[in-house]
C-alpha cells in the first residue's frame, strides 16, 4: 500500500496529466462488461482512455507500470444523484445552488451554471472512488407566499477530476411528485399531476407553434420561454425526467403518464417501487434506490422494506444504487449501501453494476464512461480488496487517465492531529 | 456507580421516583415495569466471541442462564439447555445506541409525531423525553434487527438543556414504563452550537449567539445550585423546604451526581468551554454527543473522563459539522478518551457495527490498529458506561444481563446480519423467524410486518 501510493504520488509530481500510457497489472479487474471479471488483468490507459483490458495484454515500452497484483481493481463510481459541487454546509446557510425559492424559473433553472469543481466536497468523494456525479436541483421549499414548483429544473453530469469537469449540461429534468410534489401543489397530489401535465402540454404546444408563438400569433404561456425551451429535451425523450416519488399508487399513475406523453423517466426513492417491478420494467422506467431506506417516513413509504433492489433488479428493472440525502457529502458511501442491497440478496456482480454502469446508462452516458471497455475514458480504481467492504478504501483513483491527488481537506486535518509532538493548534 | 444507583433508589433527592405512596410494594410513579421475557437457559457454542472486555475468543461458547451470563469459555456444557451451533458465527454483547430519537420522533414522521424538541423555551430541563415515547414507532423492532438491546431516547437538540433522556430496554412495550431500562440513571440533554442559538435567535430572542448559549447554561446553574443549597438546608432544620420544581430537580439531579449529562456539541472548543462549565459549578460532563471534532482534543476528554459519542463520517451538513473525519473515534480510542457510535438515525442505529467498521478501515490506513475485540466496546462496553448501566450490561461478564447477539458473520462486515438477538437471556429476535419478532400496531399489514427483514 505504501510503496504504491509512493509511486503515485511520485507520477503526480513529475509528468504531464493524460497524454501518457499508463498499465494497471496483475489485478483482479471486475470490467463490468461482458469481458466479466479478470482474476490477474491488465488496464492499458492511453490518453485518459481505456486502451486495452484483458489478460494478455501487450505492454508498450515506456508505459507506467503499476503493479497491482492482490488488488481489486474496479471502474470509477458514479453518483447516480446528489448535489456535489453546488453545496458547501447546507443548515448554516452557505452556498446553496441547488433549490431556488419561489417560483421564478422552474423547467429552465440549469445547476450546471453554478457547479463548482473545487469545492470541498469533491476531494472527499474522489478519493473513495467516486469519479462521476449526477448534480440536480432540488425542488425549493415553498416561499413565503406558499409557492413552489415540482419542476426544479435540470441536473447536469460531471466528473470530478481537475480537467473539463461538465460532462453534460441538461442531463435530466428533475420532478417532485408524491408527498414532496403535492405540498409544492397547493396540497393534493391531483394539483401536482396537472401541473406536470400543462408543463408538458405547453412545451408540446410550444414545439408545435414555435413561429406563431415568436409572432405573438399564438396564446401566452404560463411557462417562460427559457423553461419551455429546457422542456424539450423531455418531450422529444431524450431528456429523462427524475421523478421523486414513493407511493405505489403515484407509480402507478406515473407508468401511463410516461406512455401517454413518450417521454423517459427514472424514479428516485421509489420505496414502493418493489411492488410494481414487473410494471416498470415493461415501461423501461429505472429506480435509483436507496438500500436502507426501509422505514416508513410517512404514509408513502408506507411499504418500504429491505431488498426492494433485489425484486427490482430480478423483474428486470436497472436499478442505481444512492442513499438519498447521503449523495452529497457522503457520496463515496455507495459502496456500502451496495454492499447493504447484497446482504439483502442482490448478486454482488448486480451490486457493483449498480453503482458503476447502470447509472451510466439510464443517464444515456455509458458509451463513455461507468465500465471497464476499450475506448472508454479511464475512470479506474484501485482497491485493497473487495471494493463493497467497509474497512477497504481506494488506493489509487484515475479520472480520465489521471491519478488523482489522494488528499482532502479531511485528510490534512487528519495528519494534523495524528501529530503527537506539539499542540495541535501549532502544528501544520 | 453503584453508590450512585443506590442513592438514586433511596430518593436522595425530590425526584419522581420518590412519590411512591407509603406503605406500595409496587413501582413508584412513572419507574420500570419491564418484565424480562421468558428466558431459556441457552448454550451457544463455537463461536467467534467478542466479550466487550477486550478479549477475542476463537471457537468459544456462551452459556446463558435464568436471564444472566452464565460463562463464557471453551467446552462448556449444560444440561436441558437450548443448544445454538454457533460455528462460523460471531457473538458480541447487545449493541447499546447512547443517541437515539425513536419513539419521540417515530415513523411515520407526521407533524403529530414531532415530539421530540420542547422548542418554547431555551431551558426546559422539566420535561422528560420518555412522556413523548411512542412505544409503537416501527423503528424499535428495526434497530433490534440490527442488534440494539438497550437505548437511550433523548430530546432533540433545540434548547440549551431539553430535558430527561430516558434508557430502554428494546423490547414491545404498552407503554414507556414496560420499556424502562431497570435501575438506569436518568440522562440529561444540552445541547451546544448552532441548534439553540438559531432557534431562539430567529425569534429575537436569547440565546442568539455562543456567548448567549453559554450564559443561557451558568444561569441555569445557578438556579439549580440555589434550589439544592435551600433543600439541604431545610433537610437540616434551617429554613423552609422549596416549592418543588421539576426544571431545577432535573439540574440539580446533575448536581449530585445522579442524572448523566449528554451534550450535543460539535466543536472542540465548544467542549472545552463546556468542561469549563462543569468546573465552575462542580458537575461532571457525561458524554459529548455528536463530538465530530472530538478529535481534536481527546486528551481533555480522556482526562475528564468524558465519553464522545460520534458517527463514522457524517460531516458537513453545517458549518459546526465541517471539520469532521472518519478516523476522529480511532483518535479519541488511542488518546484512551471513552470512544462510543451512536447513530441520532432510524436508519444508522440498525447498523451501529457497521459504522465502527469504516473507522477501523480508515484507522488502518495511518497505521493505527483497531482489532475486532477493540472496537466492539464502541458498540457495547462504553455505551454502557455511557448511559451508566455497565453494572448491568454491555459485555459478556458473567453475572450481567444477558443482553446478546449472534451475528452470521464479523459484526464488521457489510454483508453481516444479526441472526438471534437475546435481551435478558430471551430470544427477542430471531432473522427470518416470523414467530419470534416483534411487529408493532403500526407495522400490521404492511410489507414491513417481519421488522422490514422480510
Amino acid at each position: 500500500m505504501s510503496r504504491l501510493t509512493t509511486t503515485l504520488a511520485l507520477l503526480a509530481l513529475t509528468l504531464p496529466a493524460a497524454a501518457d500510457t499508463t498499465a494497471i497489472v496483475g489485478g483482479k479487474v471486475h470490467t463490468v462488461s461482458p469481458m466479466g471479471t479478470i482474476e490477474n488483468g491488465t488496464v492499458l490507459i492511453v490518453d485518459g482512455r481505456i486502451a486495452a483490458v484483458g489478460e494478455n495484454v501487450n505492454v508498450p515500452a515506456g508505459a507506467k507500470t503499476i503493479d497491482a497484483t492482490g488488488k481489486t481493481v474496479t471502474p470509477g463510481l458514479f453518483s447516480p444523484f446528489g448535489q456535489l459541487g453546488l453545496v458547501e454546509v447546507p443548515l448554516s446557510g452557505s452556498p446553496n445552488d441547488y433549490a431556488q425559492r419561489g417560483t421564478q424559473f422552474t423547467a429552465g433553472f440549469d445547476v450546471a451554471d453554478a457547479y463548482n469543481p473545487r469545492s470541498t466536497l469533491i476531494p472527499v468523494n474522489r478519493i473513495e472512488g467516486v469519479t462521476r456525479a449526477v448534480v440536480a436541483p432540488t425542488p425549493g421549499y415553498p416561499d413565503e407566499s406558499g409557492s413552489g414548483h415540482i419542476l426544479a429544473g435540470l441536473a447536469a453530469i460531471v466528473n470530478l477530476g481537475n480537467g473539463d469537469v461538465l460532462d453534460q449540461r441538461g442531463a435530466a429534468m428533475v420532478v417532485a411528485l408524491g408527498e414532496f410534489g403535492s405540498a409544492l401543489s397547493g396540497g393534493t397530489r391531483t394539483a401536482a399531476w396537472l401541473t406536470l401535465r400543462n408543463a408538458l402540454d405547453e412545451a408540446l404546444d410550444y414545439r408545435e407553434h414555435k413561429g406563431d408563438f415568436e409572432r405573438g400569433m399564438r396564446r401566452e404561456y404560463v411557462h417562460s420561454v427559457n423553461d419551455l425551451e429546457a422542456l424539450q429535451g423531455v418531450i422529444n425523450g431524450n431528456t429523462p425526467m427524475i421523478v421523486s416519488i414513493d407511493r405505489a399508487s403515484d407509480i402507478g399513475v406515473l407508468i401511463d403518464f410516461v406512455d401517454e406523453y413518450s417521454v423517459t423517466a427514472i424514479i428516485i426513492g421509489g420505496s414502493e417501487a418493489w411492488m410494481l417491478a414487473d410494471e416498470l420494467a415493461a415501461t423501461g422506467i429505472a429506480v435509483i434506490v436507496g438500500p436502507t431506506a426501509n422505514l416508513p417516513g410517512s404514509f408513502d413509504d408506507i411499504n418500504a422494506r429491505f431488498g426492494s433492489a433485489t425484486i427490482l433488479v430480478d423483474a428486470g428493472v436497472k436499478v442505481a444504487i444512492a442513499d438519498g440525502d447521503a449523495q452529497t457529502h457522503n457520496a463515496r458511501n455507495m459502496t456500502q449501501s451496495a454492499g447493504i442491497a447484497v446482504s439483502h440478496g442482490l448478486d454482488w456482480d448486480a451490486a457493483l453494476r449498480a453503482i458503476t454502469l447502470t447509472p451510466a446508462e439510464i443517464f444515456g452516458v455509458a458509451a463513455t464512461t461507468g465500465s471497464i471497455e476499450t475506448g472508454k475514458a479511464a475512470d479506474v480504481v484501485i482497491w485493497p480488496g473487495d471494493p463493497l467492504e467497509l474497512t477497504n478504501y481506494p488506493e489509487a483513483v484515475f479520472i480520465n487517465g489521471d491519478a488523482v491527488p489522494m488528499v482532502s481537506r479531511q485528510t490534512l486535518l487528519r495528519d494534523r492531529y495524528l501529530q503527537a509532538d506539539k499542540p495541535p493548534a501549532y502544528r501544520k | 456507580m453503584n453508590k450512585l444507583i443506590a442513592a438514586f433508589a433511596a430518593c436522595a433527592v425530590l425526584t419522581a421516583g420518590c412519590t411512591q405512596d407509603e406503605g406500595s410494594d409496587g413501582p413508584a410513579a412513572y419507574e420500570s415495569r419491564y418484565e424480562a421475557l421468558p428466558a431459556q437457559t441457552t448454550l451457544i457454542t463455537g463461536a467467534t466471541v467478542l466479550t466487550g472486555t477486550g478479549d477475542r475468543l476463537d471457537n468459544a461458547d456462551v452459556l446463558l442462564v435464568g436471564g444472566k451470563i452464565a460463562e463464557v469459555g471453551t467446552g462448556l456444557s449444560a444440561d436441558g439447555a437450548d443448544m445454538v451451533d454457533a460455528a462460523g458465527k460471531w457473538v458480541t454483547p447487545g449493541i447499546i445506541d447512547v443517541h437515539s430519537h425513536l419513539g419521540v420522533y417515530p415513523s411515520p414522521g407526521t407533524q403529530s409525531h414531532s415530539d421530540g424538541n420542547e422548542a418554547t423555551a431555551p431551558v426546559t430541563a422539566e420535561v422528560w423525553a420518555e412522556h413523548s415515547v411512542w412505544p409503537h414507532d416501527p423503528g424499535f423492532t428495526t434497530a433490534l434487527a440490527g442488534g440494539v438491546t438497550a437505548m437511550q431516547i433523548l430530546p432533540g437538540s433545540a434548547n440549551l438543556v431539553g430535558g430527561r433522556g430516558v434508557t430502554l430496554k428494546n423490547v414491545p412495550g404498552r407503554n414507556v414504563m414496560d420499556m424502562k431500562f431497570p435501575g438506569a440513571p436518568y440522562g440529561m440533554k444540552m445541547a451546544c452550537g448552532e441548534n439553540p442559538k438559531r432557534v431562539y435567535g430567529g425569534r429575537s430572542q436569547a440565546p442568539s449567539t455562543r456567548m448567549g448559549n453559554v450564559a443561557g447554561y451558568r444561569s441555569a446553574w445557578i438556579d439549580a445550585s440555589e434550589y439544592r443549597d435551600k433543600i439541604k438546608a431545610a433537610e437540616k432544620g434551617q429554613g423552609e423546604m422549596p416549592k418543588r420544581d421539576l426544571k431545577l430537580e432535573t439540574l440539580m439531579g446533575v448536581l449530585e451526581g445522579e442524572i448523566l449529562i449528554h451534550n450535543h456539541c460539535y466543536r472542540g472548543d465548544e467542549m472545552s468551554v463546556m468542561l469549563e462549565i462543569g468546573r465552575e459549578f462542580g458537575y461532571k460532563v457525561g458524554t459529548f454527543h455528536h463530538a465530530v471534532e472530538a478529535y481534536k482534543i481527546a486528551d481533555l476528554l480522556a482526562e475528564a473522563d468524558t465519553c464522545a459519542a460520534i458517527w463514522a463520517d457524517w460531516w458537513g451538513f453545517k458549518m459546526e459539522a465541517y471539520d469532521g473525519i472518519r478516523e476522529n473515534a480511532a483518535i479519541l480510542d488511542r488518546a484512551g478518551a471513552c470512544t462510543v457510535m451512536h447513530s441520532d438515525s432510524g436508519i444508522g442505529i440498525q447498523r451501529l457495527t457497521q459504522e465502527t467498521a469504516k473507522v477501523m478501515g480508515a484507522a488502518a490506513r495511518v497505521g493505527i490498529d483497531i482489532p475486532p475485540e477493540r472496537a466492539i466496546l464502541w458498540n457495547t462496553r462504553n455505551a454502557a458506561k455511557s448511559l451508566g448501566i455497565l453494572e448491568q450490561t454491555g459485555t459478556l461478564e458473567a453475572g450481567k444481563m444477558a443482553d446478546v447477539v449472534i451475528w452470521d458473520g464479523s459484526p464488521f462486515s457489510v454483508y453481516t446480519k444479526a441472526e438471534r438477538v437475546y435481551i435478558d437471556g430471551a430470544l427477542a429476535y430471531e432473522l427470518g423467524n416470523d414467530a419470534v419478532n416483534p411487529v408493532t400496531d403500526f407495522t400490521l399489514g404492511t410489507a414491513a410486518a417481519a421488522g422490514g427483514a422480510k
